[in-house]
């Protein structure tokens, strides 16, 4: 199989990028970025107006409730970590909302998505519980994962997400062969697969996007390029900075997109989701965004500036979308009040019903190693 | 003597190593102006310059390898992987080059001054990826040298010992300890044996090894054992490759008893090892079964983590049923 489609004409050519230059832009004065533009607030872009008009006012608001969900259910998160009853490692989402969100909505449900360990934000999207989310982090046996996972680990076979991943990089392979499987079995699925910018240097990136391109797998890469890893400056570690030009090594379309903006996330993705699967052709997208917070929890993330953090959360995806709606005559004050109060309660709840779930039996420990 | 945790001993054993040495580099993910996520590192970068401790890519078989050529020139790379459980991607790095470089060029080359540093080690609700215990795998390799230390002073000299062997040697540190474990430690240059295992309490009716962070554990089940009337001999491993199998069979020979304790799955663990080879050397001398105390037969958990654990009570238990055999 594998050799047969390494000779099956390509579908389609690719897209190849611009040859890039040797040597890279490196800002060691000041480590200070800007984040992407806003839109202008004086009048939508053609190409927003576009996808609002795709998505209709309900879908879009919608999208913003969800954003919304993720963003107070991880600041809960945080509470509930500081109180203990969430242990170890915990890697939070805030500020790249829009990536999971857009993606989600941009998907077909039965498309495969695999993500690294800071995967909270792509469970709920995707439409699992905040209960088994939240559940799952407290050890409680009615997690998504029965509890043995926590934080890093959320699965969801029903949703087709195949899990967050503690290990840098070690789910790019695992989204590659669910991309062979799709091909192989003339399924018409897409596998997303979602990683951070420090992933990119892992030897299982490199490995997997090539067999994806030889072998014209059905596979979006997608680099959430927040921009540190753990404490380490993206500048300092890549060889080159516009992260998505390296799809030329593989002879794939590369593209970035603004990954604080829900809506070019969106229409991004739905038009990348529907040529792979169209053409079984892979390419790779650097969705660039900014983590409000530290690494994890216990990070508080003092190798950037001041100026920097507010710089990006000027930016931040929930306002910027709140704002847009409320432009377009979708939303009002009122009704964004009302829509956190009832996102706020759908949280509380998760954290009711994580206090009162079970802990796992003994039994648990030893049971799901083998068949 | 000063007071320090086990990080301050690791950070004074490192800022040793490169002042008495040049050769001496460290770099890993996040080791150079930030100091390593549990700050192993801090101030290195700032004291002997980014050329000598730096940060490196999230690339684990980078890491190695690059520490291998390295070290193949006669420099003293102190590569940092920063959680055990990530070192498995440099893996085939270790296994298949680092540990066959002296042999596999009829001793023209060799990676003598490589030292690899990783936490590792459960405890702290760190579920699957931060609390795994690998030294097996390794032990598994003839031409590594492994060593896990159980407080800051044996931290300091064994690590120093660790990177001016003329072996490679993977260095364990047991992450629980780190801020945990407190104690008098010199602020002067010294070095601890390698290969040597030691007695840390003398006893008569059983023999008790453990390394790491389980030392404290089995300290504690000895001191219980001890209220009963149970005498313990209690051995601190320090180096699992290569082992003290003289000190253990001397203590063998004398108790009639051995149980070992690591925090390991009991499977493939290196107390196998050590039962095998003590049972050669020691039949006739048994009193009872050798018993190992170690962590179960699956994945390391993020729920039920205490029970996971062999902890003082399955130790005490374990020591009783010895006794009663």
């Amino acid at each position: 199989m594998a050799e047969n489609s390494s000779k099956a004409p390509k579908t389609s050519k690719p897209k190849t990028v611009k040859p890039v230059q040797t040597k890279p832009k490196r800002n060691r004065q000041s480590k200070t970025t800007i984040p992407a533009k806003t839109t202008k607030t004086s009048q939508l872009s053609k190409q927003l107006q576009q996808t609002l008009d795709e998505l209709g006012k309900e879908v879009s608001i919608e999208m913003m409730r969800m954003m919304l969900l993720i963003r107070r259910f991880e600041e809960r998160t945080t509470e509930m970590y500081q109180q203990r009853k969430i242990g170890g490692f915990c890697h939070l989402y805030i500020g790249e909302e829009a990536i999971a969100v857009g993606t989600a909505w941009a998907k077909k449900p039965d498309d495969y998505l695999v993500t690294s360990y800071r995967d909270h934000g792509f469970a709920l999207a995707l439409g699992m519980s905040p209960n088994e989310c939240m559940a799952e982090m407290f050890g409680k046996v009615t997690g998504c994962a029965r509890g043995k996972g926590g934080s890093m680990h959320f699965f969801s076979k029903e949703k087709n997400f195949l899990g967050g991943h503690g290990i840098v990089g070690g789910q790019i392979p695992v989204g590659t062969g669910a991309g062979f499987r799709a091909k192989y079995l003339g399924t018409d699925q897409v596998s997303l697969v979602f990683f951070g910018e420090g992933a990119i240097s892992q030897g299982s990136f490199h490995e997997s996007v090539n067999l994806a391109s030889i072998w014209n797998l059905p596979c979006l890469y997608i680099i959430e390029n927040n921009r540190y890893g753990m404490g380490t400056d993206v500048s300092r570690v890549v060889s080159i900075e516009e992260l998505h030009k390296r799809a030329t090594a593989f002879s794939i379309e590369g593209l970035a997109m603004d990954g604080m903006d829900v809506f070019e996330c969106y229409r991004v993705m739905k038009d990348q989701i529907e040529k792979c699967r169209k053409t079984s052709r892979p390419a790779l997208i650097e969705a660039k965004t900014y983590r409000f917070r530290g690494h994890s929890v216990s990070d508080p993330g003092k190798y950037r500036s001041k100026i920097e953090l507010q710089a990006y959360k000027d930016a931040d995806p929930i306002n910027r979308t709140r704002k847009t709606l409320t432009e377009v005559g979708w939303l009002n004050d009122e009704d964004f009040k009302k829509i956190d109060k009832e996102v706020k309660a759908i949280v509380i709840q998760s954290i009711k019903f994580s206090d009162e779930s079970p802990e796992p039996s003994l039994e648990e420990l030893t049971q799901h190693v083998y068949s | 003597m000063t007071e320090m945790n086990l990080l301050q001993a690791i950070n004074s054993a490192l800022d040793i190593a490169m002042a008495s040495d040049e050769k001496v580099l460290c770099f890993g993910e996040d080791v150079g102006g930030f100091g390593g996520v549990f700050r192993a590192t801090s101030n290195l970068q700032k004291k002997y310059g980014k050329n000598r401790c730096f940060n490196t890519p999230l690339t684990e078989q980078g890491i190695i390898g690059f520490a291998n050529g390295l070290a193949a020139q006669g420099q003293s790379p102190v590569a940092e992987i920063q959680f055990a459980d990530y070192i498995f991607p440099a893996f085939d790095q270790i296994v298949n080059e680092t540990a066959k470089f002296r042999y596999r060029s009829g001793n023209q080359f060799n990676v003598a001054g490589l030292t690899i540093r990783t936490p590792y080690g459960g405890g702290i609700s760190g579920g699957h990826y931060h609390s795994q215990s690998p030294e097996a795998y390794f032990a598994h390799t003839p031409g590594l040298k492994i060593v896990v230390p159980r407080n800051p002073y044996q931290a300091k000299g064994l690590l120093l010992s660790s990177i001016r062997d003329q072996n490679p040697v993977i260095f364990f540190e047991p992450k629980r300890l780190y801020r945990a474990s407190i104690g008098d430690v010199p602020e002067t240059d010294y070095e601890l044996p390698l290969g040597e295992a030691e007695i840390v309490s003398v006893g008569s009716d059983i023999t008790v090894i453990a390394w790491g962070a389980q030392m404290e554990i089995v300290e504690k089940a000895g001191a219980m054992a001890g209220e009963e009337r149970i005498s313990c001999e209690i051995i601190d491993l320090r180096s699992i490759l290569p082992w003290d199998v003289q000190t253990v069979e001397n203590s063998v020979k004398k108790t009639g008893r051995l149980l070992i304790n690591h925090e390991a799955p009991k499977t493939g663990g290196f107390a196998g090892e050590i039962a095998a080879t003590i049972q050669e050397r020691c039949f006739l001398y048994l009193e009872s079964p050798i018993c190992r105390v170690a962590g179960l037969d699956t994945p390391y958990p993020l729920a039920l983590e205490k029970e996971y654990t062999p902890d003082v009570f399955k130790t005490f238990e374990a020591i009783k049923a010895a006794m009663n055999y």
